[in-house]
């Protein structure tokens, strides 16, 4: 094994064991559980949409869209059909990834700005549908009436609801599902057409990649697993709010990704717990937190273009 | 039987007839070479060719099928593989990461989430040996953006070689070239033609490169083909001559 492959090895340990102990270490500098749980799902949606961003290339600007899509469908599952968490998980993931899919078709003919401000206007549609459709999703309001059910394991059920460190660790289970089959995929002859698309879409073309096809399956496979993170999120939250289809949730997500480093695996998700410990502990001084996470963004931008983890990375070699 | 068959194309613009009426046929194992001045419509021939836009008459068949009507990437699956004038590779990956992506796409593993040990071992063999046809074997770890342009371009035809291509399409395969990177692309090229036997259609600025290997030159002039024939042919042809001068005065 070489140096390099050690080095990778130890990382990913380092940031496996970071995040199975989070609960006992976040606690004494300040955190709290219920925060960790937050940075996982906002982390996993950004990871899920730098799968599309980093290792295809096309900026997506409405995939706020699929992660309330699948809020709502967690929610509303869990509010008129069963109580049940995994139920309500895999519906929100179909619903945003069925979504994704019909919409991709249309979507992935375009290129560049056009590609970005498609992606806007189909999220802004699905804004205004659950914004006007008081009657199903509360509207303005957002969709409540639904809480996250205990797990049931047959012999025993895991209660998720009251205790903030299981659910924490059911978060953490499919958050590592999620992100296992994202590194599967990578690494796979697919995977690599992705990188390929990124890096040079004509010579992919000239070496008998259907293009359009395999954005269109990136597309469709990141707006899943945007899905069961919104149904996550509908889960920490107990509650799906329609802010989180509107395009400035997909403008977060775009800033995490870019702020940790959209070349890296793990940039967003370290992007994701910059932006949401800054917004947990600014909000609480000012409204104007986004003013200050804004100015980060600014200075990672122009200072550090591939991003806190592309710096870090680079610094050590 | 002819691996290229193209039957009276023509590609508008608007009103600019970029390639008018153009007819060729390549042979297999045939080395052909398109010259003309500039402007002429040669690379606009080779988009048609390899289905960059379609043209706007005409035929183009491709080992005995119509292809006219083919999209680029279908047409490489049936064994077409082109290079560019401007490099056109994959700068961030390593040389063995460029050229695996055209082998795994060729093998057919584009859609696999998966691949088996002995057949990543039958990939990377595949890599190693067009790595050694085109000299690389000793930089496979280098990334592509990194090396000197002869060997970018060396890299760039060793990805076409891993399609396994029935016809391999080279434009200005020596263009911002030295003398010596020249002789080593004009070298390899020699040797896929004479070794390899792979049928090449190329298009080329520099004569001593086209009379080197050409056995056929066909010279293109303001969209049409002036003439075609053997280099000895060419270089006796009076008209050709006259375009030639004509276009350098």
């Amino acid at each position: 094994m070489s140096a390099e492959q050690t080095r990778k090895l130890i990382v990913l340990a380092a940031i496996w064991a970071a995040l199975l102990l989070a609960p006992y270490w976040m606690a004494p500098l300040g955190g709290y559980t219920a925060l960790a749980t937050r940075v996982l799902v906002l982390g996993l949606a950004a990871m899920s949409l730098n799968f599309l961003l980093g290792f295809t290339g096309v900026l997506s600007f409405g995939h706020a869209a699929y992660f309330g899509l699948g809020a709502y469908g967690a929610g509303l599952t869990l509010k008129f059909l069963a109580a049940s968490t995994p139920l309500a998980l895999i519906a929100g993931m179909l619903l945003g990834g069925v979504c994704g899919a019909i919409l991709g078709t249309l979507i992935v003919r375009r290129r560049g700005v056009y590609f970005a401000m498609v992606t806007i206007a189909f999220g802004q549609v699905f804004y205004y549908i659950a914004f006007q459709w008081s009657s199903l999703t509360g509207g303005d309001d957002g969709l409540r009436g639904f809480s996250r059910q205990p797990i049931d394991f047959g012999l025993f059920k895991l209660d998720i609801l009251s205790s903030a460190n299981n659910f924490y660790y059911f978060v953490l289970f499919c958050f590592a599902v999620v992100v296992g089959a994202m590194g599967f995929i990578l690494r796979s002859p697919f995977g690599r057409t992705m990188i390929a698309i990124r890096e040079n879409e004509r010579r992919s073309r000239f070496l008998g990649i259907p293009v359009e096809r395999h954005i269109w399956i990136a597309f469709t496979l990141s707006c899943f697993f945007m899905g069961l993170a919104g149904g996550l999120y509908a889960l920490v939250n107990n509650f799906a709010d329609p802010r989180g289809l509107h395009y400035s949730q997909s403008g977060d997500f775009v800033m995490m990704a870019v702020m940790g480093g959209m070349r890296s695996f793990w940039g967003p998700l370290l992007g994701a717990t910059v932006f949401v410990v800054l917004q947990d502990y600014l909000s609480s001084i000012t409204v104007n937190w986004m003013s200050f996470v804004g100015l980060l963004f600014v200075l990672v931008v122009l200072f550090f273009p591939r991003g806190l983890l592309g710096f870090i990375q680079r610094s050590k070699a | 039987m002819n691996v290229l068959e193209i039957d009276n194309v023509t590609k508008r613009f608007g009103n600019l007839v970029a390639v008018r009426d153009v007819s060729l046929s390549v042979a297999k194992g045939e080395l052909c070479a398109i010259i003309g001045p500039n402007g002429a419509g040669k690379t606009t021939f080779f988009n048609l060719i390899s289905g960059f836009f379609p043209p706007t008459s005409g035929a183009i068949t491709f080992d005995g099928r119509d292809i006219t009507k083919l999209s680029t990437h279908e047409r490489v699956t049936l064994g077409m593989a082109r290079t560019f004038q401007i490099t056109e590779i994959f700068p961030e990956l390593t040389v063995f990461e460029n050229v695996r992506i055209a082998a795994e796409v060729a093998g057919g593993y584009r859609l696999r989430p998966w691949m088996n040990r002995s057949e990543t071992e039958k990939i990377h063999e595949r890599v190693e040996e067009t790595l050694k046809l085109v000299s690389l074997e000793t930089k496979t770890d280098r990334l592509v953006g990194e090396l000197a342009h002869g060997d970018q371009r060396a890299a760039e035809i060793a990805m076409a070689l891993a399609l396994k291509p029935h016809l391999l399409l080279l434009d200005e395969p020596t263009a911002g070239m030295g003398d010596q990177e020249t002789y080593q692309i004009t070298q390899l090229i020699r040797r896929l033609h004479r070794d390899s036997n792979y049928t090449i259609v190329l298009i080329e600025h520099d004569m001593r490169v086209v009379f080197h290997l050409a056995d056929r030159i066909c010279v293109l002039d303001q969209g049409r083909m002036l003439a075609q024939g053997t280099p000895k042919e060419i270089a006796a042809n009076e008209t050709v001559q006259a375009a030639y001068l004509g276009s350098a005065a």
